[in-house]
C-alpha cells in the first residue's frame, strides 16, 4: 500500500502520546517566572511577564482554533492534541490573570474598579469567564455526561472568548499597531472558515 | 542664572560615580538621603529620591520615533546622529534664528537635578539630569510681551528614526507649555544624565524636563521652539484628546480613562515591586500648585 505524505504524518501523530504536549506546555510560565525573578525580563519584569503570558495564551488559542481548518485543507489531523492545546491556553490565561491580580494591580479596591471601569480589562475578564466552563468540561466524562451536541454547543463559547481576547489586545495599545490587528484578523479568518457554506 | 531651584540632593553626593550603576550601593546611600531630605515638599508620603540606575534609565523608554516597544529606543538609538545640531527658535521673540547647540549652551551653567519622572502609564523613575533652566534660553532670545505659550518640536528624520516610517503619530512630535510653566525654575533643558552626555534614547542631544507633568510632556531631541499667543497643539492630545490633555499635570485624583493614576510602580523594584502612591504634581506641589490656583484640574487634565 502506498501512503501519501498526509497519511504518513497522521500515522506518526497517532502514535505520538499527548502527555509530552502537556509537559512542554506547562513549562513556559514557570521559566518566564524564573526569568522575571532573576532579572532576565528586563527592568520592568511585571509588565514583561504579563505581556508574554497574554501573547502565548492568544497564540495557543489561535492554534487550537486552527486544528479543524488544518484538517479540512491539508488532511493533517491534530484533533488528538486539540484538548491539550486548549487547556494549556487556559492555564496561560490563568497565569496572566494571576500576574495582573497579585503582581500588577495588587490593590483589591483597584482590581474591582478596573474590571468594571476599564473596557479592555472588562473584555479580557469576559473572555476568561467564558472559558471557565469550556475548560472544566474538557474531559471525556463531560462529553458523555452532556452528550455530544450539547457539549459542542457549550464549547462554541470558546469562539467568542478568542475574539474577545484578540479585541482586548487591540484595545490596550496607545496607537494603532500592526501586531494586535494581525492577531484579530487571524482569529476572525479562522472563525469565518467555520461559517456554514451557503447552498448555491 | 543657575541656582534658582535647589535640588534636594545631587547624585554625586549620594554615591561615587563609579558606583552609580550598582543599585545596592545606591540603596545604601538612601539613608544619607533621608537625613538630607528635610526640604520643602519632602514631607509627603513618598519616600526617597534614590536615582534609578543608568541601565534602567536607558533601557526602558517611550520614544515612539525609535519604536513603540519599551526596548526599541535602546536598540535603535545608535542610528541617530546628533552632531551637528541646531534649534530653530521663532515666533514672538526678539532674536529669532537657527541656533547651533554650541550657541545655546554658551554661558549656561549646567546643573544636576534629581527629579522624579512619572509616566502617564503609571510607572516612574528617579533621574539625575544635567541641564539648564529653559528660562535662561528664553531670556537669551528675548520673549516678546505678547507671547503666552511655548511650543516644541522633535526632529523628523525617518532615515535615522525608524519609528517615523510609520504614521503612529502625525510627525513631528509636538509639545507645549504655558509661558509661566516654561519660565518656572523647575523646567529644565536637559543635556545629560549622570554627568554623561544625553543618551540618544533619552532624547539627545537636548530635551525638555518638566517634572510635575506626565513624562510625554518632556519632549525629546528638540529642533524647534516657538513662542505664540495661542495654546499649541501637543501630539498625544491630537491623537487621543479624551485621554491626554494639554496640561497633563501629574494628578492621583484624575484617572486616565484606561487606568488609575492613584498609584505608580517605581522601575527597579523587580517582579515583586510594591505600588507606591502617586503624589500631587508628582511631589512638586509646593513649587508649582500656585500656577493652577482656581483651575478645575479635572477639566484641564
Ligand atoms: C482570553 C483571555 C485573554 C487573552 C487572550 C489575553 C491576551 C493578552 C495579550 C496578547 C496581551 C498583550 C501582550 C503584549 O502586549 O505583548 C495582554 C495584555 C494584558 N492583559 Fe490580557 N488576555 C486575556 C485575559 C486577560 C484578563 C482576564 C486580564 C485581567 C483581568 C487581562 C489583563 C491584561 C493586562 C493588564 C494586560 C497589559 C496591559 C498593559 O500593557 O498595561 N487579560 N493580554
Amino acid at each position: 500500500m502506498i501512503l501519501t505524505a498526509t497519511q504518513t504524518i497522521n500515522d506518526r501523530l497517532r502514535h505520538f502520546p499527548t502527555w509530552p504536549v502537556y509537559l512542554v506546555g506547562a513549562l513556559p510560565p514557570v521559566w518566564l517566572f524564573y526569568l522575571g525573578v532573576t532579572g532576565g525580563l528586563g527592568v520592568e519584569p511585571i509588565k514583561a511577564l504579563e505581556h508574554r503570558l497574554g501573547e502565548l495564551a492568544l497564540q495557543l488559542l489561535i492554534a487550537t482554533l486552527a486544528v479543524t481548518p488544518l484538517r479540512r485543507f491539508t488532511g493533517i489531523t491534530l484533533i488528538k492534541f486539540r484538548r491539550a492545546l486548549g487547556l494549556i491556553a487556559f492555564y496561560y490565561i490563568t497565569c496572566h490573570l494571576l500576574v495582573w491580580l497579585f503582581l500588577d494591580v495588587q490593590l483589591w479596591s483597584q482590581i474591582w474598579a478596573d474590571i468594571v471601569k476599564r473596557p479592555y480589562i472588562t473584555i479580557g475578564m469576559a473572555a476568561f469567564v467564558l472559558l471557565i466552563p469550556v475548560a472544566l468540561t474538557s474531559n471525556n466524562w463531560s462529553i458523555r455526561r452532556l452528550g455530544a451536541p450539547k457539549w459542542r454547543r457549550l464549547h462554541q463559547l470558546s469562539y467568542a472568548a478568542v475574539v474577545l481576547g484578540a479585541v482586548h489586545f487591540v484595545m490596550l495599545t496607545k496607537t494603532w499597531e500592526m501586531e494586535p490587528a494581525l492577531y484579530l484578523l487571524g482569529v476572525v479568518g479562522l472563525l469565518a472558515l467555520r461559517l456554514p457554506k451557503r447552498r448555491a | 542664572m543657575a541656582g534658582r531651584y535647589r535640588s534636594d540632593l545631587k547624585w554625586s553626593d549620594v554615591t561615587a560615580k563609579a558606583d552609580y550603576v550598582n543599585r545596592r550601593q545606591l540603596m545604601m546611600g538612601a539613608g544619607a538621603m533621608a537625613i538630607g531630605g528635610a526640604l520643602a515638599g519632602r514631607a509627603q508620603a513618598q519616600d526617597d529620591l534614590v536615582p534609578n540606575t543608568w541601565e534602567e534609565i536607558t533601557s526602558y523608554n517611550n520614544f515612539y520615533e525609535m519604536g513603540t516597544g519599551k526596548d526599541d529606543p535602546k536598540r535603535n538609538a545608535s542610528l541617530l546622529t546628533t552632531d551637528p545640531w541646531s534649534i530653530k527658535i521663532d515666533g514672538m521673540v526678539d532674536r529669532p534664528g537657527t541656533y547651533d547647540l554650541g550657541d545655546i549652551l554658551r554661558g549656561k551653567s549646567i546643573e544636576e537635578r534629581i527629579y522624579r519622572l512619572r509616566c502617564v502609564e503609571a510607572w516612574s523613575m528617579v533621574v539625575p539630569w544635567n541641564g539648564f533652566e529653559l528660562k535662561d534660553l528664553l531670556d537669551q532670545v528675548g520673549v516678546q510681551p505678547s507671547a503666552k505659550y511655548v511650543s516644541f518640536e522633535t526632529l523628523v528624520r525617518p532615515s535615522e528614526l525608524p519609528g517615523q516610517r510609520r504614521n503612529t503619530i502625525d510627525w513631528p512630535y509636538r509639545e507645549g507649555l504655558r509661558l509661566d510653566e516654561a519660565m518656572h525654575p523647575l523646567t529644565l533643558m536637559a543635556t545629560g544624565l549622570y554627568g554623561e552626555d544625553m543618551p540618544n534614547q533619552n532624547g539627545a542631544p537636548i530635551r525638555l524636563v518638566v517634572p510635575w507633568k506626565y513624562g510625554f510632556k518632556s519632549i525629546k531631541s528638540i529642533v524647534r521652539i516657538s513662542l505664540t499667543d495661542k495654546q499649541p497643539a501637543n501630539s498625544w492630545n491630537m491623537l487621543l484628546p479624551n485621554e491626554y490633555g494639554f496640561y497633563s499635570n501629574v494628578n492621583p485624583e484624575v484617572d486616565h480613562p484606561r487606568w488609575s493614576q492613584a498609584t505608580e510602580r517605581r522601575i527597579g523594584g523587580g517582579l515583586f515591586a510594591k505600588k507606591i502612591p502617586t503624589l500631587m504634581f508628582n511631589g512638586y506641589a509646593n513649587e508649582v500648585a500656585s500656577m493652577y490656583a482656581g483651575m478645575d484640574l479635572r477639566k484641564y487634565y
